[in-house]
Protein backbone atom coordinates (compact mmCIF):
# COMPACT_ATOMS: atom_id res chain seq x y z
CA UNK A 1 0.00 0.00 0.00
CA UNK A 2 1.15 3.51 -0.73
CA UNK A 3 0.74 6.35 2.15
CA UNK A 4 1.43 10.31 1.45
CA UNK A 5 2.30 12.31 5.31
CA UNK A 6 1.90 16.14 4.50
CA UNK A 7 4.06 18.63 6.78
CA UNK A 8 4.55 21.75 7.48
CA UNK A 9 7.99 23.44 8.37
CA UNK A 10 7.57 25.88 11.33
CA UNK A 11 9.53 27.69 13.89
CA UNK A 12 10.01 26.54 17.45
CA UNK A 13 9.13 29.55 19.79
CA UNK A 14 10.11 29.23 23.35
CA UNK A 15 8.79 31.33 25.68
CA UNK A 16 8.46 34.43 23.55
CA UNK A 17 7.21 35.31 20.25
CA UNK A 18 9.13 37.92 18.68
CA UNK A 19 8.38 39.54 15.36
CA UNK A 20 10.24 40.75 12.03
CA UNK A 21 10.63 44.28 11.53
CA UNK A 22 7.49 44.26 8.84
CA UNK A 23 5.44 42.09 11.19
CA UNK A 24 4.69 39.61 8.29
CA UNK A 25 6.66 36.71 10.15
CA UNK A 26 8.41 35.32 13.39
CA UNK A 27 11.42 36.71 14.01
CA UNK A 28 13.71 33.33 13.36
CA UNK A 29 17.08 34.65 13.81
CA UNK A 30 17.50 32.37 17.03
CA UNK A 31 15.09 29.36 16.80
CA UNK A 32 15.12 26.20 15.57
CA UNK A 33 12.62 24.31 13.18
CA UNK A 34 10.45 21.64 13.63
CA UNK A 35 6.82 20.51 12.24
CA UNK A 36 3.29 20.09 14.25
CA UNK A 37 3.37 17.03 16.92
CA UNK A 38 0.33 16.20 15.34
CA UNK A 39 2.28 15.71 11.86
CA UNK A 40 4.64 13.82 14.07
CA UNK A 41 2.48 11.38 14.79
CA UNK A 42 0.26 11.17 11.23
CA UNK A 43 4.29 10.46 9.86
CA UNK A 44 5.14 7.59 12.70
CA UNK A 45 1.35 6.20 12.13
CA UNK A 46 2.12 6.05 8.58
CA UNK A 47 5.52 4.46 8.99
CA UNK A 48 4.01 1.60 11.59
CA UNK A 49 1.03 0.84 8.51
CA UNK A 50 3.78 0.50 5.82
CA UNK A 51 6.16 -1.61 8.68
CA UNK A 52 2.96 -4.45 9.14
CA UNK A 53 1.74 -3.54 5.45
CA UNK A 54 4.32 -3.26 3.41
CA UNK A 55 4.59 -0.79 0.74
CA UNK A 56 5.80 2.88 0.39
CA UNK A 57 5.40 5.72 2.89
CA UNK A 58 6.18 9.44 1.48
CA UNK A 59 5.99 12.68 3.15
CA UNK A 60 5.56 15.93 1.40
CA UNK A 61 6.18 19.43 2.19
CA UNK A 62 5.51 23.01 0.82
CA UNK A 63 7.91 25.50 2.01
CA UNK A 64 11.17 26.86 1.54
CA UNK A 65 14.34 25.50 0.38
CA UNK A 66 15.48 24.48 4.26
CA UNK A 67 12.07 23.01 4.73
CA UNK A 68 14.07 19.85 3.30
CA UNK A 69 15.46 19.30 6.84
CA UNK A 70 12.16 18.48 8.30
CA UNK A 71 12.09 15.87 5.31
CA UNK A 72 14.49 14.59 6.13
CA UNK A 73 13.76 14.54 9.89
CA UNK A 74 10.56 12.41 8.68
CA UNK A 75 12.53 9.74 6.71
CA UNK A 76 15.01 9.47 9.51
CA UNK A 77 11.33 8.56 11.56
CA UNK A 78 11.19 6.13 8.25
CA UNK A 79 9.17 7.92 5.25
CA UNK A 80 10.70 6.25 2.53
CA UNK A 81 10.73 9.26 -0.09
CA UNK A 82 10.26 12.84 -0.32
CA UNK A 83 8.37 15.52 -2.32
CA UNK A 84 9.71 18.92 -1.65
CA UNK A 85 7.20 21.96 -3.23
CA UNK A 86 9.49 24.70 -3.19
CA UNK A 87 8.37 27.69 -1.86
CA UNK A 88 10.58 31.38 -1.65
CA UNK A 89 9.87 31.38 2.12
CA UNK A 90 6.32 33.35 1.57
CA UNK A 91 3.62 31.41 3.59
CA UNK A 92 0.56 30.61 1.14
CA UNK A 93 -2.87 30.74 1.95
CA UNK A 94 -4.80 27.33 2.63
CA UNK A 95 -6.62 27.16 -0.69
CA UNK A 96 -3.37 27.88 -2.63
CA UNK A 97 -1.43 25.04 -0.27
CA UNK A 98 -4.41 22.46 -1.05
CA UNK A 99 -4.20 23.39 -4.56
CA UNK A 100 -0.44 22.40 -5.03
CA UNK A 101 -0.46 19.24 -2.71
CA UNK A 102 -3.29 18.19 -4.79
CA UNK A 103 -1.62 18.61 -7.97
CA UNK A 104 1.51 16.76 -6.36
CA UNK A 105 -0.66 14.06 -5.47
CA UNK A 106 -1.88 13.51 -8.87
CA UNK A 107 1.34 13.69 -10.46
CA UNK A 108 2.75 11.25 -8.19
CA UNK A 109 -0.26 8.55 -8.66
CA UNK A 110 -0.33 9.24 -12.42
CA UNK A 111 3.44 7.96 -11.97
CA UNK A 112 2.67 5.51 -10.26
CA UNK A 113 -0.04 4.01 -8.24
CA UNK A 114 -3.06 5.74 -5.84
CA UNK A 115 -2.48 6.72 -1.98
CA UNK A 116 -4.50 4.11 -0.20
CA UNK A 117 -4.11 6.92 2.86
CA UNK A 118 -3.28 10.31 2.72
CA UNK A 119 -2.36 11.99 6.12
CA UNK A 120 -2.55 15.59 7.21
CA UNK A 121 -2.28 17.40 11.33
CA UNK A 122 -5.62 18.11 12.39
CA UNK A 123 -4.13 22.33 12.23
CA UNK A 124 -0.75 23.22 11.22
CA UNK A 125 0.98 24.46 14.36
CA UNK A 126 1.52 28.18 13.17
CA UNK A 127 -1.38 29.20 11.22
CA UNK A 128 -3.86 26.58 12.32
CA UNK A 129 -5.76 27.11 9.67
CA UNK A 130 -7.85 23.56 10.36
CA UNK A 131 -8.79 22.81 6.73
CA UNK A 132 -6.07 22.09 4.46
CA UNK A 133 -6.35 17.75 5.05
CA UNK A 134 -10.35 18.82 3.98
CA UNK A 135 -9.73 20.65 1.00
CA UNK A 136 -7.41 18.07 -0.22
CA UNK A 137 -9.93 15.38 0.21
CA UNK A 138 -12.65 17.15 -1.28
CA UNK A 139 -11.13 17.75 -4.01
CA UNK A 140 -9.50 14.45 -4.88
CA UNK A 141 -13.42 13.24 -4.21
CA UNK A 142 -12.12 10.99 -1.29
CA UNK A 143 -13.98 10.45 2.39
CA UNK A 144 -12.21 13.05 5.24
CA UNK A 145 -12.18 11.70 9.10
CA UNK A 146 -10.30 14.70 11.09
CA UNK A 147 -8.84 14.73 14.39
CA UNK A 148 -7.89 11.54 14.81
CA UNK A 149 -6.34 9.85 17.35
CA UNK A 150 -6.97 6.32 16.50
CA UNK A 151 -6.71 4.67 12.64
CA UNK A 152 -6.75 1.37 11.71
CA UNK A 153 -6.89 -0.37 8.74
CA UNK A 154 -9.36 -3.29 8.19
CA UNK A 155 -9.12 -4.44 4.61
CA UNK A 156 -10.37 -2.36 2.17
CA UNK A 157 -11.62 0.78 5.03
CA UNK A 158 -9.83 2.40 7.82
CA UNK A 159 -11.50 2.60 11.42
CA UNK A 160 -10.77 6.54 12.34
CA UNK A 161 -11.38 7.12 16.55
CA UNK A 162 -12.26 10.25 17.22
CA UNK A 163 -11.94 11.61 20.91
CA UNK A 164 -15.04 13.43 22.47
CA UNK A 165 -16.20 14.39 25.53
CA UNK A 166 -17.48 10.82 26.89
CA UNK A 167 -15.46 8.26 24.72
CA UNK A 168 -14.69 7.95 21.24
CA UNK A 169 -16.66 8.72 18.22
CA UNK A 170 -15.56 5.92 15.37
CA UNK A 171 -16.20 6.34 11.42
CA UNK A 172 -15.53 4.14 9.00
CA UNK A 173 -14.05 5.40 5.72
CA UNK A 174 -13.27 2.94 2.22
CA UNK A 175 -9.82 3.10 1.39
CA UNK A 176 -8.45 5.09 -0.57
CA UNK A 177 -9.31 8.21 2.55
CA UNK A 178 -7.90 11.07 3.92
CA UNK A 179 -7.50 11.37 7.72
CA UNK A 180 -6.62 14.26 10.06
CA UNK A 181 -4.85 12.90 12.98
CA UNK A 182 -3.53 14.75 16.30
CA UNK A 183 -0.84 14.18 18.81
CA UNK A 184 -1.25 10.95 20.98
CA UNK A 185 -2.10 9.21 18.19
CA UNK A 186 0.83 7.26 18.80
CA UNK A 187 4.59 7.87 20.65
CA UNK A 188 6.87 8.47 17.98
CA UNK A 189 10.08 7.08 17.77
CA UNK A 190 13.06 8.75 18.58
CA UNK A 191 15.19 8.15 15.26
CA UNK A 192 18.64 6.35 15.64
CA UNK A 193 21.73 7.69 14.24
CA UNK A 194 21.74 5.04 11.51
CA UNK A 195 18.32 6.15 10.62
CA UNK A 196 19.15 9.78 10.59
CA UNK A 197 22.75 9.41 8.24
CA UNK A 198 20.07 6.77 6.07
CA UNK A 199 17.41 9.66 5.79
CA UNK A 200 20.05 11.28 4.10
CA UNK A 201 20.38 9.33 1.21
CA UNK A 202 16.42 8.40 0.37
CA UNK A 203 15.07 10.23 -2.81
CA UNK A 204 13.31 13.57 -2.62
CA UNK A 205 11.78 15.23 -5.85
CA UNK A 206 11.28 18.79 -5.83
CA UNK A 207 9.39 21.20 -7.83
CA UNK A 208 8.51 24.84 -7.38
CA UNK A 209 4.94 25.53 -8.34
CA UNK A 210 4.05 29.43 -8.74
CA UNK A 211 2.28 30.95 -6.06
CA UNK A 212 -1.21 32.01 -6.59
CA UNK A 213 -2.89 35.48 -5.17
CA UNK A 214 -3.74 34.89 -1.72
CA UNK A 215 -7.84 34.67 -0.93
CA UNK A 216 -6.95 34.85 2.99
CA UNK A 217 -4.44 37.12 2.55
CA UNK A 218 -1.90 37.96 5.95
CA UNK A 219 -2.02 41.21 6.56
CA UNK A 220 0.34 41.39 9.68
CA UNK A 221 1.03 39.57 12.51
CA UNK A 222 0.58 40.79 16.03
CA UNK A 223 1.70 39.65 19.52
CA UNK A 224 -1.67 39.81 21.77
CA UNK A 225 -0.88 42.23 24.53
CA UNK A 226 0.18 40.61 27.60
CA UNK A 227 -1.68 41.04 31.02
CA UNK A 228 2.04 42.28 32.03
CA UNK A 229 1.96 40.29 34.90
CA UNK A 230 4.59 40.59 37.51
CA UNK A 231 4.03 37.46 39.59
CA UNK A 232 3.96 37.62 43.38
CA UNK A 233 7.06 35.53 45.30
CA UNK A 234 5.37 33.45 47.67
CA UNK A 235 8.66 32.55 49.17
CA UNK A 236 11.76 30.51 48.65
CA UNK A 237 12.00 26.71 49.20
CA UNK A 238 9.84 25.06 51.38
CA UNK A 239 9.78 27.42 53.80
CA UNK A 240 7.17 29.67 51.10
CA UNK A 241 4.53 26.37 52.42
CA UNK A 242 2.43 28.17 54.28
CA UNK A 243 2.36 31.35 52.19
CA UNK A 244 0.91 29.13 49.23
CA UNK A 245 -1.64 27.52 51.29
CA UNK A 246 -2.91 30.98 52.24
CA UNK A 247 -3.59 31.79 48.76
CA UNK A 248 -5.41 27.89 48.24
CA UNK A 249 -7.46 29.26 50.63
CA UNK A 250 -8.21 32.69 49.54
CA UNK A 251 -9.14 30.63 45.89
CA UNK A 252 -11.62 28.94 47.81
CA UNK A 253 -9.36 25.27 46.50
CA UNK A 254 -8.43 24.77 50.03
CA UNK B 1 -28.34 39.70 3.18
CA UNK B 2 -28.73 37.29 5.86
CA UNK B 3 -25.75 36.08 8.42
CA UNK B 4 -26.30 32.41 8.47
CA UNK B 5 -25.07 30.70 12.19
CA UNK B 6 -24.34 26.55 12.03
CA UNK B 7 -25.41 25.82 15.89
CA UNK B 8 -23.77 22.62 17.08
CA UNK B 9 -25.41 22.50 20.01
CA UNK B 10 -26.82 25.09 22.60
CA UNK B 11 -25.31 26.68 25.12
CA UNK B 12 -22.17 28.97 26.12
CA UNK B 13 -20.02 28.86 22.73
CA UNK B 14 -23.40 29.11 20.53
CA UNK B 15 -24.16 31.79 22.40
CA UNK B 16 -20.73 33.55 21.28
CA UNK B 17 -21.12 33.11 17.87
CA UNK B 18 -24.20 34.39 17.87
CA UNK B 19 -23.13 37.84 19.28
CA UNK B 20 -20.44 37.60 16.72
CA UNK B 21 -22.38 37.01 13.69
CA UNK B 22 -24.71 39.59 14.56
CA UNK B 23 -21.96 42.37 14.87
CA UNK B 24 -21.70 41.09 10.85
CA UNK B 25 -25.16 41.60 9.94
CA UNK B 26 -28.51 40.89 10.45
CA UNK B 27 -30.94 39.14 10.32
CA UNK B 28 -29.40 36.07 11.47
CA UNK B 29 -30.61 32.56 10.45
CA UNK B 30 -29.61 29.22 12.57
CA UNK B 31 -28.57 25.96 10.81
CA UNK B 32 -29.62 22.83 13.06
CA UNK B 33 -29.14 19.55 12.11
CA UNK B 34 -30.28 15.82 13.59
CA UNK B 35 -31.51 16.66 17.29
CA UNK B 36 -34.14 19.60 17.65
CA UNK B 37 -32.64 22.54 19.58
CA UNK B 38 -34.53 25.41 20.73
CA UNK B 39 -32.34 28.61 19.35
CA UNK B 40 -33.31 32.02 20.72
CA UNK B 41 -32.78 35.46 18.91
CA UNK B 42 -32.34 34.77 15.44
CA UNK B 43 -35.07 35.70 12.52
CA UNK B 44 -35.10 31.90 11.10
CA UNK B 45 -33.68 28.35 12.41
CA UNK B 46 -33.44 25.71 9.38
CA UNK B 47 -33.23 22.55 10.58
CA UNK B 48 -32.07 19.86 8.35
CA UNK B 49 -33.14 16.53 9.46
CA UNK B 50 -33.47 13.03 7.77
CA UNK B 51 -31.91 9.32 8.60
CA UNK B 52 -28.38 10.88 7.49
CA UNK B 53 -28.44 13.40 10.96
CA UNK B 54 -29.38 10.24 13.17
CA UNK B 55 -25.77 10.32 14.75
CA UNK B 56 -22.78 13.13 13.76
CA UNK B 57 -22.67 13.46 10.03
CA UNK B 58 -20.10 16.16 9.40
CA UNK B 59 -20.15 15.96 5.75
CA UNK B 60 -24.12 15.97 5.44
CA UNK B 61 -24.39 19.12 7.55
CA UNK B 62 -21.57 20.87 5.78
CA UNK B 63 -24.27 19.74 1.88
CA UNK B 64 -27.13 21.33 4.38
CA UNK B 65 -25.05 24.41 5.02
CA UNK B 66 -24.19 24.91 1.32
CA UNK B 67 -27.94 24.09 0.28
CA UNK B 68 -28.85 26.81 3.03
CA UNK B 69 -26.25 29.03 1.20
CA UNK B 70 -27.69 28.69 -2.02
CA UNK B 71 -31.47 29.54 -1.13
CA UNK B 72 -30.56 32.07 0.85
CA UNK B 73 -27.88 33.72 0.09
CA UNK B 74 -26.03 34.84 3.33
CA UNK B 75 -23.17 37.64 3.13
CA UNK B 76 -21.53 35.65 6.05
CA UNK B 77 -21.13 32.11 7.95
CA UNK B 78 -20.48 31.29 11.10
CA UNK B 79 -19.54 28.65 13.59
CA UNK B 80 -17.86 28.24 16.77
CA UNK B 81 -13.93 27.26 16.50
CA UNK B 82 -14.10 23.69 18.19
CA UNK B 83 -13.47 20.59 16.28
CA UNK B 84 -16.81 19.63 14.84
CA UNK B 85 -17.57 24.06 14.42
CA UNK B 86 -14.41 23.87 12.45
CA UNK B 87 -14.79 20.68 10.49
CA UNK B 88 -18.17 21.15 9.24
CA UNK B 89 -17.20 24.91 7.87
CA UNK B 90 -13.62 23.84 6.34
CA UNK B 91 -16.17 21.29 4.45
CA UNK B 92 -18.31 24.26 4.02
CA UNK B 93 -15.32 25.93 2.39
CA UNK B 94 -13.86 23.07 -0.12
CA UNK B 95 -17.32 22.51 -1.39
CA UNK B 96 -17.94 26.31 -2.28
CA UNK B 97 -14.03 26.61 -3.08
CA UNK B 98 -14.52 29.99 -0.43
CA UNK B 99 -11.46 31.04 1.71
CA UNK B 100 -12.42 30.08 5.48
CA UNK B 101 -10.83 32.21 8.48
CA UNK B 102 -11.32 29.90 11.36
CA UNK B 103 -10.76 30.89 15.14
CA UNK B 104 -12.01 34.40 14.73
CA UNK B 105 -11.82 37.25 17.32
CA UNK B 106 -13.19 40.34 15.25
CA UNK B 107 -14.00 41.22 12.05
CA UNK B 108 -15.07 43.96 10.27
CA UNK B 109 -17.53 43.02 7.28
CA UNK B 110 -18.31 44.20 3.71
CA UNK B 111 -16.42 44.28 0.51
CA UNK B 112 -12.71 42.62 1.11
CA UNK B 113 -13.55 41.73 4.62
CA UNK B 114 -11.15 41.47 7.23
CA UNK B 115 -10.58 39.42 10.00
CA UNK B 116 -8.18 39.58 13.18
CA UNK B 117 -7.85 35.34 13.93
CA UNK B 118 -5.39 32.94 16.08
CA UNK B 119 -2.63 31.79 15.81
CA UNK B 120 -0.28 29.49 17.56
CA UNK B 121 -3.18 27.90 19.89
CA UNK B 122 -4.22 31.98 20.20
CA UNK B 123 -0.26 32.51 20.79
CA UNK B 124 -0.54 34.90 17.97
CA UNK B 125 -2.93 37.32 16.28
CA UNK B 126 -3.07 37.72 12.56
CA UNK B 127 -4.95 40.32 10.69
CA UNK B 128 -5.95 39.17 7.36
CA UNK B 129 -8.16 40.03 4.59
CA UNK B 130 -10.70 37.61 2.55
CA UNK B 131 -11.25 38.48 -0.82
CA UNK B 132 -14.80 36.35 -1.61
CA UNK B 133 -18.51 37.50 -1.91
CA UNK B 134 -19.18 35.18 1.45
CA UNK B 135 -17.22 35.36 4.09
CA UNK B 136 -16.82 32.10 6.10
CA UNK B 137 -15.19 32.18 9.24
CA UNK B 138 -15.12 30.41 13.31
CA UNK B 139 -15.23 32.15 16.56
CA UNK B 140 -12.11 31.62 18.67
CA UNK B 141 -14.15 30.47 21.53
CA UNK B 142 -14.27 32.22 25.01
CA UNK B 143 -12.66 35.44 23.09
CA UNK B 144 -15.90 37.00 22.45
CA UNK B 145 -18.99 38.26 24.87
CA UNK B 146 -21.63 35.75 24.49
CA UNK B 147 -25.44 37.16 24.39
CA UNK B 148 -28.07 36.30 26.46
CA UNK B 149 -30.33 33.03 25.21
CA UNK B 150 -33.24 34.75 26.66
CA UNK B 151 -36.30 35.33 25.00
CA UNK B 152 -38.58 33.54 22.27
CA UNK B 153 -37.50 30.39 20.52
CA UNK B 154 -37.24 31.23 16.80
CA UNK B 155 -39.48 29.78 14.14
CA UNK B 156 -38.15 26.52 12.67
CA UNK B 157 -38.53 25.53 9.23
CA UNK B 158 -37.37 22.09 9.02
CA UNK B 159 -35.72 20.71 5.45
CA UNK B 160 -34.17 17.39 4.15
CA UNK B 161 -31.32 18.38 2.07
CA UNK B 162 -30.33 17.10 -1.14
CA UNK B 163 -27.46 14.85 0.00
CA UNK B 164 -24.90 12.48 -2.32
CA UNK B 165 -23.60 9.21 -1.45
CA UNK B 166 -20.13 10.39 -0.61
CA UNK B 167 -21.92 12.63 1.99
CA UNK B 168 -23.24 9.59 3.64
CA UNK B 169 -19.73 7.67 4.51
CA UNK B 170 -18.62 10.22 7.11
CA UNK B 171 -20.87 9.32 9.99
CA UNK B 172 -20.32 8.49 13.46
CA UNK B 173 -20.82 4.73 13.41
CA UNK B 174 -20.36 3.97 16.98
CA UNK B 175 -19.37 5.72 20.42
CA UNK B 176 -16.92 3.26 22.32
CA UNK B 177 -15.05 4.07 25.79
CA UNK B 178 -15.74 6.39 28.07
CA UNK B 179 -13.48 8.72 30.16
CA UNK B 180 -11.20 7.60 32.60
CA UNK B 181 -13.06 8.51 36.18
CA UNK B 182 -11.26 10.76 38.23
CA UNK B 183 -11.69 14.26 37.68
CA UNK B 184 -11.41 15.52 34.47
CA UNK B 185 -8.51 17.48 33.00
CA UNK B 186 -10.49 19.99 30.60
CA UNK B 187 -12.90 20.05 33.62
CA UNK B 188 -10.75 19.97 36.98
CA UNK B 189 -10.83 23.26 39.35
CA UNK B 190 -7.20 22.84 40.54
CA UNK B 191 -4.85 20.53 37.82
CA UNK B 192 -1.23 20.45 39.29
CA UNK B 193 1.28 19.81 36.40
CA UNK B 194 4.74 19.24 36.55
CA UNK B 195 7.52 18.74 33.23
CA UNK B 196 10.93 18.31 33.31
CA UNK B 197 11.55 19.41 36.10
CA UNK B 198 9.68 15.78 37.57
CA UNK B 199 12.99 14.58 36.62
CA UNK B 200 11.48 10.85 36.26
CA UNK B 201 8.19 9.09 36.31
CA UNK B 202 8.49 8.64 39.79
CA UNK B 203 8.85 12.49 40.17
CA UNK B 204 4.95 12.17 39.55
CA UNK B 205 4.33 10.97 42.98
CA UNK B 206 4.51 14.37 44.98
CA UNK B 207 2.24 15.91 42.41
CA UNK B 208 0.04 13.19 42.64
CA UNK B 209 -0.37 13.97 46.05
CA UNK B 210 -0.87 17.27 45.99
CA UNK B 211 -3.47 16.98 43.39
CA UNK B 212 -5.28 14.68 44.85
CA UNK B 213 -5.48 16.95 48.47
CA UNK B 214 -6.73 19.55 46.49
CA UNK B 215 -9.28 17.45 44.58
CA UNK B 216 -7.70 18.30 41.39
CA UNK B 217 -6.37 16.53 38.44
CA UNK B 218 -2.73 15.67 37.52
CA UNK B 219 -1.32 17.36 34.10
CA UNK B 220 2.08 17.79 32.45
CA UNK B 221 4.38 19.38 29.62
CA UNK B 222 5.25 17.72 26.57
CA UNK B 223 8.84 17.49 27.88
CA UNK B 224 6.89 15.02 30.04
CA UNK B 225 5.33 12.86 27.74
CA UNK B 226 7.64 12.60 25.01
CA UNK B 227 10.19 11.14 27.59
CA UNK B 228 7.07 8.73 27.66
CA UNK B 229 6.54 10.03 32.06
CA UNK B 230 2.82 10.31 31.49
CA UNK B 231 0.36 9.55 28.86
CA UNK B 232 -0.56 12.21 26.27
CA UNK B 233 -4.04 13.03 27.56
CA UNK B 234 -2.25 14.76 30.81
CA UNK B 235 -0.69 17.19 28.80
CA UNK B 236 -1.45 20.74 28.81
CA UNK B 237 -0.81 23.02 25.50
CA UNK B 238 -1.42 24.05 22.05
CA UNK B 239 -1.53 20.64 20.80
CA UNK B 240 -2.43 18.64 24.17
CA UNK B 241 -5.42 19.62 26.41
CA UNK B 242 -6.67 23.47 26.80
CA UNK B 243 -7.84 23.73 31.09
CA UNK B 244 -9.24 26.90 32.04
CA UNK B 245 -9.30 25.77 36.48
CA UNK B 246 -9.30 28.78 39.28
CA UNK B 247 -5.90 27.65 40.07
CA UNK B 248 -3.14 26.05 38.15
CA UNK B 249 -0.51 24.90 39.66
CA UNK B 250 2.67 24.48 37.47
CA UNK B 251 6.27 23.09 38.88
CA UNK B 252 9.10 22.74 36.80
CA UNK B 253 7.63 23.75 33.43
CA UNK B 254 9.30 26.30 31.57
CA UNK B 255 6.60 28.40 30.16
CA UNK B 256 7.10 27.85 26.39
CA UNK B 257 4.08 29.70 24.21
CA UNK B 258 2.81 26.20 22.98
CA UNK B 259 2.44 24.98 27.09
CA UNK B 260 0.66 28.47 27.35
CA UNK B 261 -1.53 28.12 24.82
CA UNK B 262 -3.28 25.55 26.85
CA UNK B 263 -3.69 27.44 30.36
CA UNK B 264 -4.42 31.07 29.28
CA UNK B 265 -8.05 30.04 30.62
CA UNK B 266 -6.94 29.46 34.27
CA UNK B 267 -7.93 31.83 37.06
CA UNK B 268 -4.82 32.05 38.44
CA UNK B 269 -1.42 30.27 37.88
CA UNK B 270 1.19 29.31 40.25
CA UNK B 271 4.69 28.63 39.22
CA UNK B 272 6.97 26.67 41.30
CA UNK B 273 10.84 26.77 39.74
CA UNK B 274 14.14 26.69 40.70
CA UNK B 275 15.42 29.30 38.35
CA UNK B 276 13.86 33.02 39.16
CA UNK B 277 14.30 33.84 35.51
CA UNK B 278 12.13 31.19 34.20
CA UNK B 279 9.82 32.52 31.20
CA UNK B 280 6.62 31.14 33.22
CA UNK B 281 7.00 33.77 35.94
CA UNK B 282 5.84 36.33 33.41
CA UNK B 283 2.65 34.78 33.10
CA UNK B 284 2.52 33.77 36.50
CA UNK B 285 0.26 35.02 39.48
CA UNK B 286 2.11 33.74 42.09
CA UNK B 287 5.89 31.53 42.19
CA UNK B 288 7.90 29.75 45.23
CA UNK B 289 11.44 29.87 43.71
CA UNK B 290 12.80 26.51 44.65
CA UNK B 291 13.43 22.74 43.87
CA UNK B 292 10.00 20.97 43.66
CA UNK B 293 11.19 18.14 44.92
CA UNK B 294 11.18 20.15 48.29
CA UNK B 295 8.42 22.74 48.14
CA UNK B 296 5.59 20.60 46.73
CA UNK B 297 5.56 17.91 49.32
CA UNK B 298 6.24 20.91 51.97
CA UNK B 299 2.93 22.46 50.27
CA UNK B 300 1.03 19.16 51.06
CA UNK B 301 2.25 18.84 54.76
CA UNK B 302 1.01 22.53 55.31
CA UNK B 303 -2.71 21.62 53.61
CA UNK B 304 -2.17 18.49 56.09
CA UNK B 305 -1.74 20.62 59.14
CA UNK B 306 -4.32 22.94 58.13
CA UNK B 307 -6.55 20.36 58.30
CA UNK B 308 -8.15 21.28 54.89
CA UNK B 309 -6.67 18.92 52.81
C1 LIG C 1 4.05 23.03 17.54
C2 LIG C 1 4.39 22.73 18.95
C3 LIG C 1 3.39 22.33 19.83
C4 LIG C 1 3.69 22.08 21.15
N1 LIG C 1 2.68 21.73 22.00
C5 LIG C 1 2.95 21.62 23.33
C6 LIG C 1 1.92 21.32 24.27
O1 LIG C 1 0.76 21.10 23.92
N2 LIG C 1 2.25 21.27 25.58
C7 LIG C 1 3.53 21.48 26.03
O2 LIG C 1 3.76 21.43 27.25
N3 LIG C 1 4.53 21.73 25.16
C8 LIG C 1 4.27 21.78 23.83
N4 LIG C 1 5.30 22.01 22.96
C9 LIG C 1 6.70 21.95 23.48
C10 LIG C 1 7.16 23.25 24.12
O3 LIG C 1 7.69 24.09 23.13
C11 LIG C 1 8.26 22.96 25.18
O4 LIG C 1 9.31 22.25 24.58
C12 LIG C 1 7.76 22.18 26.39
O5 LIG C 1 6.58 22.75 26.90
C13 LIG C 1 8.84 22.18 27.47
O6 LIG C 1 8.45 21.41 28.58
P1 LIG C 1 9.02 21.76 30.05
O7 LIG C 1 8.66 23.14 30.42
O8 LIG C 1 8.61 20.64 30.93
O9 LIG C 1 10.60 21.57 29.84
P2 LIG C 1 11.76 22.65 29.86
O10 LIG C 1 11.53 23.74 28.89
O11 LIG C 1 13.03 21.89 29.77
O12 LIG C 1 11.66 23.32 31.30
C14 LIG C 1 11.93 22.68 32.50
C15 LIG C 1 11.74 23.70 33.63
O13 LIG C 1 11.87 23.05 34.87
C16 LIG C 1 12.65 23.84 35.75
N5 LIG C 1 13.23 22.88 36.70
C17 LIG C 1 14.14 21.92 36.46
N6 LIG C 1 14.38 21.21 37.58
C18 LIG C 1 13.61 21.74 38.54
C19 LIG C 1 13.39 21.43 39.91
N7 LIG C 1 14.05 20.43 40.52
N8 LIG C 1 12.51 22.17 40.63
C20 LIG C 1 11.84 23.21 40.03
N9 LIG C 1 12.00 23.53 38.74
C21 LIG C 1 12.87 22.81 38.00
C22 LIG C 1 13.64 24.54 34.85
O14 LIG C 1 14.11 25.74 35.47
C23 LIG C 1 12.78 24.82 33.62
O15 LIG C 1 12.12 26.07 33.74
C24 LIG C 1 5.03 22.22 21.61
C25 LIG C 1 6.03 22.60 20.72
C26 LIG C 1 5.73 22.85 19.39
C27 LIG C 1 6.82 23.27 18.47
N1 LIG D 1 2.93 24.13 3.64
C1 LIG D 1 2.44 22.91 3.86
N2 LIG D 1 3.03 21.82 3.29
C2 LIG D 1 2.55 20.57 3.49
N3 LIG D 1 1.49 20.31 4.27
C3 LIG D 1 0.88 21.35 4.87
C4 LIG D 1 1.31 22.69 4.69
N4 LIG D 1 0.50 23.49 5.42
C5 LIG D 1 -0.39 22.69 6.04
N5 LIG D 1 -0.16 21.39 5.70
C6 LIG D 1 -0.89 20.20 6.18
O1 LIG D 1 -2.23 20.54 6.44
C7 LIG D 1 -2.54 20.37 7.83
C8 LIG D 1 -3.57 21.39 8.26
O2 LIG D 1 -3.10 22.70 8.07
P1 LIG D 1 -4.00 23.98 8.30
O3 LIG D 1 -5.20 23.85 7.46
O4 LIG D 1 -3.11 25.13 7.95
O5 LIG D 1 -4.32 23.98 9.77
C9 LIG D 1 -1.19 20.45 8.51
O6 LIG D 1 -1.16 19.82 9.78
C10 LIG D 1 -0.30 19.73 7.51
O7 LIG D 1 -0.46 18.33 7.61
Amino acid sequence: MRILTCVKRVPMTGGKIVLSGDEQAIETKHLGFTISPHEECGVEEAVRLIEANGGESVVLTLGPPEAEEQLRDAMALGADRAIHLVTDGNEWDPQATAAAIVEAIRADEAANSPFDLVCFGNESADSGGYQIGIRVAYALGRPVATGLKGVSLDGSSVRCEQEVPGGRDVYVLPLPAVVTVLEGLNLPRYPSVPAKLRAQRKPLDSSSPARPEPRLEKLRLVVPESQGKEAEILGHGPDAAPAVVEVLQRIGVA
Amino acid sequence: MPTLVYIEEPGDLAQQSLAFARGLGEPLHALTAGQRVEVTGVEHVHHAEGDAFASFAPAAIARAVVEVMGTHSPSAVVASGTPRGNEVLARVAAITDLPLAANCIASTPGDGASVTRTRWGGSLLEEARVHADTLLLTVQPHAVAAEDAAGAAAPVESFTPALRDEDLVVTVRERVGSSAGGVSLAEARVVVSCGRGAGSPEGFGIIEELAGLLGGAVGCSRAVTMAGWRPHTDQVGQTGTKIAPDIYIACGISGATQHMAGCKGAKAILAVNIDPEAPILASADYAVIGDLHEVVPAISAELRKAGTG
